[in-house]
């Protein structure tokens, strides 16, 4: 049952060859048996999620049901869940029971899907490898010594474990993408403002985004359906309608032009990777599309560009954080500045003071125009490059990453190391792009992820191209051996 | 030496919305602590602002009201340091680019002249908590029921060169946001605050001396005095042979005296940039022209048409335009007895000297201008003379009846000026009187003019303050002469 | 760019984030060597390039002045370390 798709389950429960309470059941019971390995889930919500399942089974039974009527998933935790911990992954939200529901936890809920609980993560989504969360690093299910890929690690995790069978993450610079890749499941990046961020923890607001994390393409569609949409509450939500992302998936590929920017093939792209590449663009080229080698020039410079806007954001938007109204405050603070830097000391972790430091320094007198203002005009013109792309090519394609997962603890002594790891992915954010992660195979029993990036509001083309592409591969549906 | 202060206002104005400037809580003023305190207001993690409308819009009014440009963009920017009453740690405000921008207010002085007063920008921010000193077992207190309530602030250039001319142009813009009616303009509950800053130099001297900024003066008295006793202070610092020291005070009006701030000592990196989670405004042109078309009559265009269509005097055109509610009431006195100056003669007079003595404001007055016109009718047409209608106002304030004419009825007020009933009381009265007859006939007629004030006060006496007091003068003038 | 100990000791204090004395030089290292990479885009050229704050080229929408919420203090407060009579309660400020 486990290993059915997100349309597969529903047909399931409609046909009543099960109830979503078995449903429910079989996963809750994977989470008991196999998380302790991984370290995915912050919070099971077991007592919450079956009450649900039985709402769902009524509503199943009375045929007022959505397609996700009953179907079981996990929320990173970084969306706010009313009445459930909402942790950040961060001991200064160890205490923090949200007292209201994020947008997309609210439209998944009201589509009937079962919540399982919250998904561990990078610490406030800080990092690439979901090794900074206050919860402890999780662990990638095709090899417990490697890293899942951050800050949605435990989401990324979770799904290709089949401990759930969707979960949804948010990304600021890869967070779904990078560790969608790592764990070779399916994860969609939508364009910025699609999906609401009302209720999802800031890190960069300009960049936070939040979408689906899956095993296909698929499935991505059919939750991408549910959470996108205006928000009046989020100023930043575009008023577009969203349009029927299932019916767009069996679109043929003939005379679709896609870009390969020479840029994310080069020395940092692990050889073996560019090969699993290589043969995924061949798959796509017998569906009928093309392709053509653009150039992004300032592709590393997403890299700095990126590492000053998302700090400098982030030091703003945690300085909430401050043990006055909620969260972690220090014991007997001797006065308020003793209360503001005790309880925030002990209640962040080091990559998160790093980055509020960095942006903190970014913004102050004498280094706003060097750092911060240079950054955004770098964003314009990394922003006008990939404009550029697209009056050439319907679509890019290239690696989500430069090299597979690496070994847990491998790069967190050195901060740098591990920011270059997402060459591939920050120009998305930067530009506000939809972007999607589509397993390509495995290098040394670690998955590889393929990255196919669209214009604003392209998310319907990427789902498509990325269905067609697993009508015809097997790698989405590989699952690693878990015992 | 002679010295010369430089004084630039900050004023806060509360607008006088429904709502908060980013989320949907009331901003009603004496709710119980925290009540009005959302998720948003709180910061609480993940929540996000949309801005009010009306906030924009009555800012935008205010703009047009000060002849100012309205950029087609305005942008809302972070500015970022701890305190307490700030829930974010940031507050959001305008800095590079305002929504409104250069402008200026030409105000009144006492003196009937006018002062053109440059206004720098005015922006959009929201307003912080408050916090609570009693005692909580050495605790402060924090109440963010403020927080997020919107605010305009209106920064002057430093075009001000005494305490009397910072008090007029912070009444002047007491005046328009009141005229707006984007402000209760209720300086006892904050909604008007403001902070000043002062310098003084030698008088003649171009270069700007170095300037103190005194938060919180929030009452007109309280901005005269303690910019008063700022510029005194600066001077004798210097004349002592001193030096200012750039800093912010705070005004103490039970000691009178301004004090250095000693939270603000430490130098402040704001950190402004551009909020995130607020997109640019833009204006388009006919959104402006739409509110330029509805503004009401503004304090200056009042001020103008009271001297050159009523033919006030340019101080009685200042003061009755310097409330909204008072030149509303003016004009309609107007429009009822049709006598501009009679109008203004009650308005600035009797009226005004009752509302200081009871201590209330012109919408609170017990007398409508209904009831003020139909007084001042009797007054034109000499039903009643100008002692008696004195009665019937202060009738009409005390609620003795409802119209003029019912009191003067009621009274018997009406003015004599059947002439035969007049001599019949002056001849009543000189019968009475012989040893006055006597004198007044034997005095050189030069010192006669100041003995008939005896008798005119006998005859108005006798006909209970209702004799036409001409006729009785000139019949009075006759009979004595014999 | 490097940046030394005093120089991470404003900034922390700006950002009220108190640094151990024994932590600081792996901060002043990482830092540092975050400002180098940082420091790349110093070769790009940039002049008169209008700064981007936004991914999207839209405008601020606005929301209708209205009261929607309602009392919630009972709800919010219980999430709070230390509260009395409806106020949070902070160290004393002392103006």
């Amino acid at each position: 049952m486990h290993d059915l798709s997100l349309t597969q389950m529903a047909k399931g429960l409609t046909d009543r060859k099960f109830s979503s309470v078995e449903l429910t059941q079989t996963f809750l019971e994977r989470i008991r048996k196999l998380d302790p390995q991984l370290n995915s889930f912050i919070t099971v919500t077991e007592t919450e999620a079956l009450e649900t399942a039985k709402q769902a089974d009524r509503r199943l039974a009375e045929e007022k049901h959505s397609p996700l009527t009953g179907i079981p998933l996990a929320h990173k935790d970084l969306f706010c869940t009313e009445g459930v911990k909402t942790t950040c992954g961060s001991r200064i939200l160890d205490n923090f029971v949200a007292p209201y529901n994020a947008t997309v936890v609210e439209k998944l809920a009201q589509a009937g899907a079962v919540s399982l609980g919250k998904t561990n993560l990078d610490e406030f989504a800080m990092g690439s490898s979901n090794e900074s969360s206050f919860y402890g690093a999780v662990k990638n299910p095709w090899n417990l010594d490697a890293v899942p890929g951050g800050s949605s690690g435990g989401s990324a995790a979770a799904v290709a474990a089949r401990l759930v069978p969707a979960a949804t993450g948010t990304d600021t610079g890869g967070s779904i993408r990078q560790p969608a890749a790592f764990c070779g499941i399916t994860g969609i990046k939508p364009t910025y403002g699609r999906v609401s961020r009302w209720g999802m923890v800031a890190y960069a607001s300009s960049l936070d985004q939040g979408g689906p994390m899956a095993r296909s393409a698929e499935d991505c569609a059919l939750l991408l359906q549910h959470m996108a949409g205006f928000d009046p509450r989020d100023s930043t939500s575009i008023q577009r309608a969203v349009p029927d992302y299932l019916s767009l998936l069996d679109e043929p590929l003939q005379g679709l032009t896609l870009g390969l920017p020479k840029e994310y093939f080069g020395a940092d792209l692990n050889p073996q990777m560019a090969e699993r590449l290589q043969a995924a663009i061949a798959e796509l080229e017998k569906l009928g599309a093309s392709v053509k080698e653009v150039s992004l020039p300032l592709t590393r410079l997403a890299i700095p560009a990126y590492y000053v806007i998302a700090p400098a954001e982030a030091s703003s938007n945690l300085s909430r954080f401050d043990g006055v109204r909620y969260g972690h405050r220090c014991a007997d603070p001797k006065d308020l500045e003793d209360l503001y830097k005790r309880s925030r000391s002990e209640g962040f972790g080091e990559e998160v003071k790093r980055r509020i430091l960095v942006g903190t320094y970014a913004l102050s007198e004498g280094f706003y125009d060097a750092y911060y203002r240079k950054a955004q005009q770098l964003r314009r013109l990394i922003t006008q490059d990939f404009q550029k792309a697209f009056n050439e090519v319907d679509l890019l394609l290239a690696p989500t990453t430069p090299t597979p997962a690496w070994d847990l603890g491998s790069k967190t002594s050195d901060p740098v190391q591990m920011y270059l790891e997402d060459i591939y992915t920050l120009g998305v954010n930067l530009a506000g792009l939809p972007a999607i992660s589509v397993p390509a195979g495995l290098v040394g029993g670690r998955p590889v992820g393929m990255q196919l990036i669209g214009n604003h509001f392209d998310e319907g083309r990427l789902l498509n191209v990325a269905h067609q592409f697993q009508q015809v591969t097997d790698f989405h549906l590989k699952a690693p051996e878990l015992n | 030496m002679q010295w010369e202060a430089v004084i630039g206002l900050e004023v806060h104005v509360q607008l006088a919305t429904q709502s908060k400037i980013f989320s949907g809580s009331s901003i009603a003023f004496g709710a119980e602590p925290n009540t009005q305190a959302n998720v948003i207001d709180l910061g609480m993690p993940g929540v996000l602002p949309v801005l009010n409308e009306k906030a924009v819009e009555m800012a935008i009014k205010f703009g047009l009201a000060v002849h100012a440009e309205i950029p087609e963009r305005s942008v809302f920017e972070r500015k970022n340091y701890f305190y307490p009453d700030l829930p974010k740690g940031y507050q959001t405000s305008q800095m590079a680019e305002p929504i409104v921008g250069l402008g200026y207010l030409d105000i009144p002085l006492e003196d009937g002249g006018i002062k053109r007063v440059r206004i720098h920008h005015a922006h959009l921010e929201e307003d912080a908590g408050k916090s609570l000193h009693e005692d909580f077992h050495g605790m402060t207190g924090v109440d963010l029921n403020r927080a997020g309530t919107p605010l305009l602030e209106i920064v002057s250039e430093p075009d001000m060169n005494s305490a009397r001319e910072a008090v007029a142009y912070l009444k002047a813009i007491h005046a328009i946001v009141t005229y707006l009616g984007i402000s209760d303009g209720n300086m006892a509950e904050g909604s008007l605050r403001c902070d000043a800053n002062v310098s003084v130099r030698p008088k003649g001297q171009e270069k700007l001396g170095t300037r103190c900024e005194i938060k919180n003066v929030n009452s007109f008295r309280f901005v005269e005095k303690a910019i008063n006793h700022e510029i005194q202070r600066q001077i004798e610092l210097i004349e002592d042979g001193g030096r200012v020291i750039q800093q912010t005070r705070l005004y103490d009006p039970d000691l009178d005296e301004t004090r250095a701030m000693r939270s603000k000592e430490e130098a402040n990196d704001y950190r402004y940039f551009p909020c995130p989670d607020l997109l640019p405004v833009e204006l388009d042109e006919a959104y402006i022209q739409h509110l330029k078309e509805t503004l009401p009559e503004l304090p200056e265009q009042k001020r103008q048409r009271f001297t050159e269509q009523l033919g006030l005097s340019a101080y009685d055109a200042g003061v009755l335009s310097s409330s909204r509610a008072l030149a509303e009431y003016f004009d309609r006195v107007v429009e009822l007895s049709g006598d501009a100056k009679l109008a203004a003669n009650w308005v600035t007079g009797e009226l005004s000297a009752q509302l200081n003595r009871e201590g209330i404001e012109i919408e609170q007055a017990p007398v409508a201008p209904e009831q003020l016109a139909g007084l001042l009718k009797r007054l034109q047409d000499d039903t009643i003379n100008g002692k008696a209608a004195k009665q019937v106002f202060a009738a009409l304030w005390a609620g003795e009846g409802h119209t003029a004419d019912e009191i003067i009825e009621a009274k018997g007020l009406k003015q004599v000026t059947d002439t035969g009933a007049i001599e019949a009381v002056i001849d009543e009265v000189l019968a009475a009187n012989p040893a006055q007859v006597e004198q007044y006939r034997a005095a050189e007629p030069e010192k006669r003019g100041k003995m008939v004030g005896f008798f005119v006060g006998q005859v108005m006496k006798a006909s209970k303050g209702t004799a036409n007091p001409q006729a009785v003068n000139q019949l009075l003038a006759k009979k004595l002469e014999g | 760019m490097t940046i030394n100990a005093e120089d991470l000791h404003k900034v922390a204090h700006l950002a009220r984030l108190s640094i151990e004395p024994e932590a600081t030089e792996r901060y002043t290292q990482a830092l540092s060597s975050i400002l180098s990479l940082v420091d790349e885009m110093q070769a790009v050229p940039t002049d008169g390039v209008q700064p981007m704050a936004h991914p999207m080229d839209a405008t601020q929408r606005l929301r209708i002045d209205e009261v929607t919420e309602t009392n919630q203090r009972e709800t919010l407060q219980r999430l709070a370390p230390a509260t009395e009579k409806g106020l949070y309660l902070v160290p004393r400020v002392v103006e």
